[in-house]
């Protein structure tokens, strides 16, 4: 009942301030604004066509670097240093990874970013039938430790930051690089590095999972207890609105289901009994940058300002590292057109702006040929080259948080926040996150306003250049990527080879322990994975055996 | 739009099965589709993610649809959309049409027509298109289906 009262105080006190007269802006409508245009004809989603100094109230103090950190988590921001350009990669055989990890780092990458296809993604194996044509085709396949030990092979892992884009067999991809960081010496709690491993998005809008939703976010907390005993400096969970945003959700919508899956994360790991000053910090957030430039700016902005109140006044957090909220960006992959491609560029570079101007602390900005294939080398490097424009071309890095003040943007921010408030209300009111994501409520909330926008793009209320407005009759194609099946029959010989010279007898024992302890709560599962993968345990052996305890997920009617 | 002696193909509203195989979950796209599709008058059949060509035409037959509607994004269109076709044929089920989208490269669009897929549209294509092409095939495999029911009688 308290929970309820917290958030209904924050729209209460938001929605008076957003309510209050502006009595600059009704002056100038009822002197000047009026004679000039009649009401009818204006077109705004506020209704208002511009700001006063009396819509920043209640900001006036804010500063960056200070509590509640709307203005930036840092005080120099990007002037001490810039964003990281992470530009997010994996592709073919883990020999190709390799490779490609060797040059990033020769060229003074310090952090890798890998991206996994999608057979590993769904903990299948590469020589299973549904894996047919997507081996290695939109990242690295990994069916066995011994493909983590290729990818890795040469790359001093204490020494570089290594972000893995995984969810449902996260805890395997976890447990493999781990066993491959002990096969070479190194002390665990010398790693860095981050797993994606949100899956409360992916019930909401990835919809990659294998279990119903208590079983892996079981794991997520064995992983979180694991990590905050042994790899202090190991980010396990990237709180992900990308894709709740590439789903169909608003800017609002994506920025309430996400920091309402951070506080359940939150919660989980004070009911597991750790203290929030040591896990909450580990805790970062993945967010969407897409194409209304100010809205996105506003977005980031609340999105900080939200963490920090609720997690000072509703959960007593006082270290200021569980009050900064950090995040990484990844601008529209939806906004992209396959018509027109070059017309791309533009859209990631505004977009690219608006995560830069929002405060981000690494970036990855999409290829303009996206929407056809995965990127081309030429068309990857334009998108990295697009990021070196804006940091060192510009000068926005110059000042810190430079839209601060704009009448506009702190506006936006308020409202934003108070629509996040409505919905933590709301979700709470459901009975938490979990049951709202179990009853289809954001999945519904998501399909409506996708819908919706679809219906702006067929009537021309929204423009989407190129495709409802400015269409050009038979365009020349560009190049694209065309990927062979190569990978998959290296991949398919590997496991072959793994198969044969693993002892049977150890890996069913592996399996068995493994089984009991996924049929108790109170064990951690990490290291009954890590001795799985150590016997070559396939990925789908490991999470087969969870499918016997488990059973597997069924969405709830959306439609 | 209706008269006359095609009057009864128009009466029962049209069901289409849409599915989106392969392992993607990406599914933004197909439930809008099913939204417009609804909207439209059609009876629409959603099986969920990850189905497989041989569940499709399982279902397909099951639900006695007129149309399948298959989305592909992942570049697999040629092998799934001959497997469906071929399945369809085993399975000697007339009167369903297959009507395909997604990401397809206008080299393939041709091959995949000769094969008896139509529509074949992109991101971006206006719904009232693709609703009128789907009615279109719709009412067609009902003529193919009842005019020969009625022949065999």
């Amino acid at each position: 009942m308290e929970k309820v009262n917290f958030w209904q105080k924050k729209i209460d006190e938001l929605s008076k301030d957003l309510n209050h007269k502006n009595n600059k802006y009704e002056h100038w409508e009822k002197t000047v604004l009026k004679d000039w245009i009649s009401e009818s004809k204006l077109k705004t989603r506020s209704g208002r066509l511009t700001y006063s100094v009396e819509d920043t109230a209640g900001t006036e103090d804010e500063m960056p670097g200070v509590y509640p950190f709307t203005r930036g988590i840092y005080p120099d921001m990007y002037n001490g240093k810039t964003w990281s350009m992470r530009m997010f990669s994996g592709f073919g055989t883990p020999e190709d990874t390799n490779t490609r990890l060797k040059y990033l780092l020769q060229h003074g990458e310090t952090g890798l970013s890998i991206a996994f296809d999608e057979p590993t993604l769904y903990g299948i194996d590469c020589d299973d039938k549904r894996a047919e044509g997507e081996v290695g085709r939109c990242g690295v396949n990994v069916t066995t430790l011994k493909d983590m030990e290729v990818i890795f092979d040469g790359i001093p892992l204490d020494k570089v930051s290594t972000s893995m884009t995984i969810n449902a067999p996260s805890i395997i991809i976890f447990a493999m690089f781990i066993a491959v960081a002990k096969k070479k010496g190194i002390p665990l709690n010398l790693l860095t590095g981050t797993l994606q491993a949100d899956m409360l998005k992916e019930y909401i809008a990835q919809k990659e999972w294998v279990y119903p939703p208590e079983a892996h976010l079981r794991m997520i907390r064995d992983m979180m207890l694991f990590c905050t005993e042994k790899i202090p400096k190991w980010n396990y969970i990237s709180v992900s609105g990308y894709h709740i945003r590439e789903a169909g959700a608003t800017a609002a919508q994506e920025l309430a289901f996400t920091l309402a899956d951070g506080f359940y994360y939150v919660d989980m790991g004070i009911k597991a009994g750790l203290k929030i000053g040591e896990f909450v910090p580990r805790i970062s957030f993945f967010f969407d940058s897409s194409i209304n430039f100010f809205e996105e700016i506003a977005k980031f902005r609340a999105a900080r300002r939200i963490w920090a109140m609720v997690m000072k006044e509703k959960y007593g957090a006082n270290d200021l590292r569980s009050l900064k909220l950090r995040f990484h960006t990844q601008t529209s992959g939806y906004t992209l057109t396959w018509q027109q491609p070059l017309n791309n560029i533009v859209r990631t570079t505004t977009e690219a702006l608006s995560a830069a101007l929002g405060g981000t602390q690494s970036l990855h900005t999409n290829s303009y040929d996206e929407a056809l294939a995965l990127p081309t080398e030429e068309a990857a490097k334009v998108a990295l080259r697009t990021q070196q424009i804006i940091a060192e071309e510009t000068g926005i890095t110059d000042v810190v948080d430079p839209l601060g003040g704009s009448y506009y943007i702190e506006d936006l921010t308020k409202r934003m926040e108070l629509e996040a408030y409505k919905y933590f209300e709301k979700i709470d009111h459901m009975g938490g996150i979990l049951q709202a994501v179990k009853e289809g409520y954001p999945q519904k909330e998501i399909a409506n306003s996708s819908y919706e926008r679809q219906g702006k793009l067929e009537t021309g209320e929204e423009i989407m250049v190129g495709v409802n407005k400015y269409r050009e009759e038979n365009e020349k194609p560009i190049n694209i990527l065309h990927i062979n099946r190569k990978p998959e029959l290296v991949q398919k010989k590997r496991l072959e080879e793994v198969k044969k010279s693993r002892d049977e007898n150890k890996l069913k024992t592996c399996l068995d322990k493994l089984r009991g302890a996924m049929s108790s709560d109170n064990v951690n599962l990490v290291p009954h994975v890590i001795n799985a993968v150590e016997c070559y345990a396939t990925i789908s052996d490991i999470i087969n055996v969870g499918r016997e305890v488990y059973g597997e997920w069924k969405e709830p009617k959306i439609l | 739009m209706a008269n006359g002696k095609n009057q009864k193909y128009y009466d029962k509203p049209i069901r289409i099965l849409i599915a989106k195989p392969g392992i993607d979950g990406h599914d933004r796209g197909v439930y809008v589709l099913a939204r417009a599709f609804r909207d439209a008058g059609m009876e629409v059949i959603y099986p969920g993610l990850l189905p497989t060509p041989e569940s499709i035409i399982e279902t397909a037959i099951d639900e006695d649809v007129d149309v399948i509607a298959i989305s592909l994004l992942n570049g697999a269109h040629m092998a799934v959309f001959t497997k469906v076709m071929n399945l369809l044929k085993e399975k000697k089920a007339n009167g369903i049409a297959v009507v395909g989208g997604g990401i397809i490269p206008d080299e393939d669009k041709s091959k995949l027509e000769k094969m008896g897929v139509t529509g074949n549209y992109g991101p971006g294509t206006s719904l009232n298109i693709i609703i009128e092409h789907i009615k279109k095939r719709a009412y067609g495999a009902r003529e193919e289906k009842w005019g020969k029911s009625k022949k065999t009688k």
